[in-house]
């Protein structure tokens, strides 16, 4: 595997134990490369939030195996020590909703994450600049995110995600809540930062607009992945 | 690192602010009370002090004169005033009563003291306007807060008073303006008895066969006649000479005279450690109580802020802000709420007190002791949210 991208061989989640033990994932293999954006399928209750929330590390898996880039992150058991720097400096999460942090401005919310790392403030706030005009928000920099439409919420999340360059980002059905013409905006706007920023993007949505452009899509169904080719088709 | 706390105060700076207000609206009550407290000390410590004494001779086994009736001779002070060491010595009575004005009434301790002998014991010491009383009868000179004018005609029991000098922080341990009056003045308005009851007296005396038998003229008229004045005082304050040690002079008179002799320490005893004793333990209560509130308040509002912000929490939960960085959030906030609130406390109590009926006493160390306790409140009020917030999962950010 080149470098970044993620790679992810059996893996398994099971709640609970005994009679009562629920296979949430059964086996899970999937590859994304680096610049690479992958849809991740299927219907209500086939683990796909369960799988999002063991590659996000928030949850432990039962088995398997995870790598991050070239460093193995997951071996039927974590093994790196600090999952929360993990999630901090590896992985980027862009939600349905934007979730922005309400009481901060746009330029903060996307620089909040390097200043989190340590990054001094005012080096966070350039790297946040840097990718808010990237996504054509540079002009709402000052703005509070109620004062923001649902797109440039969007892309201000888009932003958070992709500031601390991690090599993979999760979207959790970040085209949700928007029409089509800008759902498809996002997809195009996590295309180029997913090139230009070589991060490798799964995105996990129902969203019958969008799945016609990715060039592989991953099925989950009953807690198993699988695999197959997309259109690719992303209109101009 | 930007201050997440500071952001969040600013973004919703009305709802701190106001409830700021509220919470200040009670701790400026709480320090008010705090102040009604130290009052009451000071008003005690002010009795000590204004009274000029060194010594206070009551009656055998009593707490008198303030925390407990006393009652003495009135020619006891010349033999008191014969014992060495002694510089001073004279009669005093207190009565608390309601004075008459013309169109009101208002309630004063009547201090009794002896003609004759300006900045003795139990003398005003300092006046603010007018003159001591120079006259046997019928003069008085009063605390400003008793609202008395110089000239102005008063009335304490059927006599009429000239108000001739004003004093101030002359006050009663229970903050009652005093009125100074000539003692026999006040010796008579303290034990005089009204017309019906001395007719009454007077006709019983005179049915009495043993003060009225025939062929022994003249005793039922001294009775009554001994009946009719009284030679009673509450105590008499002594000052000691300097160079002699107080307490070898009280120890003189208690052998000596048989009396009760208290110094000023033991006076100051009685005072605060009896006579407001329960007032403080009331005081005490209330603050209790106030603080379980202030508490109280101050838990559900940081509670409540930090509901408000649960799915914030995970997010930045997800997004790698530690913990430590949350519970700084959240303590930070109850901090400030707890400032603010005392900021506005402080200057409410400094604004209030002055219309205290009583006399309320607001010491710096109280105002800091007061924002170090606001400020533990607070921390211990923001636990309850810092425990919520810790337990959020941060895989609450992600549907499903």
């Amino acid at each position: 595997m080149s470098e970044g991208g993620i790679l992810i061989e059996g893996l398994r989640k099971r709640y609970g134990q005994g009679d009562t033990a629920v296979d949430a994932l059964k086996e899970v293999n999937m590859r994304v490369e680096p610049g690479e954006v992958v849809g991740l399928i299927g219907p209500s209750g086939s683990g796909k939030s369960t799988l999002l929330k063991c590659l996000g590390a928030v949850i432990d898996p039962s088995a398997g195996r995870m790598t991050l880039g070239d460093e193995v992150i997951y071996d039927d058991g974590w093994k790196v020590r600090d999952l929360r720097a993990l999630r901090r400096d590896k992985i980027g999460f862009v939600f349905q909703a934007p979730y922005l942090i309400p009481f901060l401005d746009v330029t903060d919310n996307v620089a909040l994450l390097p200043m989190l790392a340590g990054v001094p403030n005012a080096q966070a706030r350039k790297r946040a600049h840097e990718l808010l005009e990237a996504l054509d928000v540079q002009h709402r920099a000052r703005a509070m995110p109620a004062q923001l439409s649902g797109g440039e919420q969007q892309r201000v999340a888009i932003a958070r995600g992709l500031v601390n360059r991690p090599p993979v980002i999760l979207a959790d059905e970040p085209t949700a809540p928007l029409d089509s013409v800008r759902a498809l905006a996002v997809i195009r706007i996590l295309n180029d930062m997913a090139r230009q920023y070589r991060t490798a993007v799964i995105v996990v949505t129902h969203d019958e607009k969008i799945i016609p452009t990715f060039r592989r899509i991953y099925h989950i169904r009953d807690g198993v992945t699988h695999e197959e080719q997309g259109e690719g088709r992303l209109p101009e | 690192m930007i201050s997440l706390a500071g952001r969040d105060i600013l973004h919703a700076w009305g709802k701190f602010v106001f409830t700021g207000f509220g919470l200040g609206l009670l701790i400026g009550v709480t320090l008010t009370m705090a102040g009604v407290y130290r009052g009451m000390v000071a008003d005690g410590r002010a009795l000590i002090d204004n009274s000029g004494a060194d010594l206070w001779v009551v009656q055998q086994g009593t707490l008198g004169p303030y925390a407990e009736p006393s009652s003495l001779y009135d020619d006891l002070w010349r033999d008191i005033a014969g014992i060495a060491g002694v510089a001073a010595a004279a009669n005093v009575t207190y009565l608390t009563m309601q004075v008459a004005r013309p169109d009101s009434d208002v309630r004063v301790m009547v201090v009794g003291i002896a003609p004759g002998m300006p900045a003795g014991p139990g003398w005003p010491r300092h006046l603010v306007a007018g003159r001591q009383i120079t006259r046997g009868h019928y003069e008085a000179v009063a605390d400003v807060k008793a609202g008395l004018r110089l000239g102005e005609r008063i009335r304490i029991r059927r006599k009429h008073y000239t108000v001739v000098g004003l004093t101030r922080r002359m006050v009663s341990s229970s903050g009652d303006p005093m009125v100074f009056i000539p003692l026999k003045d006040a010796q008579e308005a303290q034990f005089l008895k009204d017309n019906d009851s001395i007719h009454s007296q007077r006709r019983r005396t005179l049915e009495n066969p043993a003060f009225n038998r025939p062929g022994v003229p003249g005793v039922a008229e001294a009775v009554i006649a001994s009946q009719a004045t009284s030679n009673f005082v509450n105590a008499v304050l002594v000052r000691v000479k300097p160079g002699y040690d107080v307490a070898e002079v009280a120890e003189s008179i208690r052998r000596w005279q048989r009396l009760q002799v208290y110094d000023r320490a033991q006076m100051e005893e009685i005072l605060v450690g009896k006579l407001i004793a329960t007032s403080s333990k009331q005081i005490g209560m209330f603050l209790v109580i106030l603080a379980v509130v202030s508490a109280a308040i101050v838990a559900f509002i940081i509670y409540t802020l930090t509901m408000d912000k649960i799915r914030e929490i995970a997010v930045l939960k997800l997004i790698g802000t530690r913990n430590r960085t949350i519970a700084g959030m959240i303590l930070k906030q109850a901090l400030a709420l707890g400032a603010i609130g005392f900021m506005v406390g402080r200057i409410s109590a400094t604004f209030a007190a002055p219309h205290f009926p009583k006399y309320v006493l607001l010491i710096p160390q109280d105002a800091v002791a007061g924002f170090f306790i606001v400020m533990a409140i607070c921390t211990l009020a923001s636990l309850v949210a810092i425990r919520m917030a810790i337990k959020v999962d941060p895989a609450e950010a992600i549907g499903g």
